[in-house]
């Protein structure tokens, strides 16, 4: 039986796989997906052997510097990249947790200066399994449920 | 050239440490070195704090400096919406140096990052207030003759005390402290503390009780359980009395032992133990005097 792709392949791009399917709508944001006027394709629920669901999400000609896929480490620690051209997989990559996060989430600190003026958020990666979190301001330590995305 | 600014404890070195303590010393035998003259110093406090403004502005005084600033943000630009970026930006084309306290934490690290000249943190919130862990180590240094191997005991509300915590972190710069922490378990010190002490090989020591140990400390340094940190006034009532010194206590403590507390006290030391040679809390402020006028001459390369 010809194998049928839950989503489309797309010609060149990158495409983002094992993600968790609590994560696909965080990462859409960490990588501002929204904003992308290529093609961006994605699936939900999937059925995956090694996580039991899954989400993918393809996006067409859009490649990711390492310093920007890394980002969605924070919630997408598995996930897998795939480089496409062609339609062919020319380079696969896995998301390493950056030592710094600069402005994508939010301190948990109601207290945190960052939630009283416009500042854009710094946070020292102090472990990665599990995620915590150092304010460079406030100094409070946020951890993995705690995160809010800005 | 970036300035420096002192907002966390940890933002100095051993050395620097060891500096300030040798300025505090010289300042404490000639309290009054016009080192700032023509200089102006703005003491931002965007809350109210009696103690630490009134030491800092001494400690300007003394050095000859002028003094612009408010005490209280309602009689600031605060009060008509200002944000604290746009107060600092100003203030920083004003003054030489400012020393600030805020109710947001981290505000002072930010204030840093936008203002020109050196920011001393006087206190952001529950974060931190450095001057007093300068001058807390300058009141051991000056009773103990030494920062090296000094057994602390830590007593009281060692999980929101912010004094607490930065003590123990200037301390673990020198040679073989000891640590004993007094606290009811819902006041214990926290977990990334006693984590960071044990990775460090640091001995520590864990009680919820202190009259049958008092006699091997060094230094008793008793804290506040602060009653604005309870969210649940039951929870309050059940330790705010839970520690109390007594000078009978203090019978058989060491010869070299002193007492210290940050202030204000309400009643975890009792009044009769005030006049007893190892009650230090009021020589104590006096030293943050000249705390604070050696970190003012050193971030300012006055000295």
């Amino acid at each position: 039986m010809e194998k049928h792709l839950k989503v489309s392949a797309i010609k060149d791009g990158t495409v983002i796989d094992h993600i968790p399917t609590k994560s696909l709508f965080k990462v859409i944001k960490i990588l501002r997906l929204e904003e992308c006027s290529q093609m961006v394709t994605f699936g939900n629920n999937l059925d995956s052997k090694a996580m039991g669901t899954k989400a993918i999400i393809k996006i067409a000609n859009r490649f990711f510097a390492d310093e920007e896929v890394n980002k969605i480490a924070l919630v997408a620690p598995h996930a897998k990249l795939n480089t496409i051209r062609d339609y062919k997989v020319i380079e696969k990559r896995v998301v390493d947790t950056p030592k710094e996060i600069v402005g994508i989430i939010n301190c948990f600190n109601p207290k945190c200066i960052t939630n009283a003026e416009n500042i854009t958020t710094r946070f020292e990666v102090l472990s990665d399994k599990p995620i915590a979190m150092k304010c460079f301001y406030c100094e409070k330590i946020t951890n993995e449920n705690e995160m809010v995305f800005c | 050239m970036k300035v420096k600014s002192l907002i966390s404890i940890t933002d100095f070195t051993k050395e620097e440490y060891l500096k300030i303590m040798r300025l505090a010393e010289d300042f404490e035998a000639n309290p009054n070195q016009k080192l700032l003259q023509g200089k102006v110093i703005a003491t931002l406090f965007f809350e109210p704090s009696t103690r630490t403004r009134l030491s800092f502005e001494t400690a300007i005084n003394r050095l000859g400096g002028k003094i612009i600033g408010f005490s209280d943000s309602s009689s600031s630009s605060v009060s008509k919406g200002e944000t604290l970026h746009d107060t600092i930006r100003m203030v920083s084309n004003y003054a030489d140096m400012i020393i600030m306290r805020h109710p947001m934490e981290g505000s002072a690290r930010y204030a840093s990052e936008v203002s020109s000249v050196p920011v001393i943190n006087a206190g952001d919130g529950a974060n931190q207030h450095p001057s007093q862990t300068l001058l807390d180590m300058y009141s051991i240094i000056k009773t103990q003759g030494t920062l090296d191997n000094v057994n602390l005991f830590l007593v009281g509300d060692l999980k929101y005390g912010r004094t607490v915590h930065s003590l123990l972190m200037a301390m673990l710069q020198f040679e073989n402290p000891i640590f004993n922490f007094i606290a009811p378990p819902e006041l214990a010190m926290p977990n990334e503390y006693k984590i960071h002490l044990a990775s460090k090989g640091i001995r520590y020591f864990e009680h919820t009780e202190f009259t049958d140990i008092i006699n091997a400390a060094d230094i008793i340094y008793m804290t506040r359980v602060q009653k604005e940190r309870f969210i649940d006034p039951v929870e309050y009532e059940k330790v705010k009395n839970i520690y109390i010194l007594r000078n009978e206590m203090l019978k058989n403590t060491k010869e070299n032992m002193r007492i210290l507390h940050p202030l204000p006290r309400i009643n975890e030391i009792h009044t009769d133990v005030d006049n007893n040679p190892k009650a230090y809390y009021f020589t104590q402020a006096k030293n943050g005097v000249y705390a604070r006028m050696a970190i003012i001459a050193h971030l300012l390369n006055l000295k």
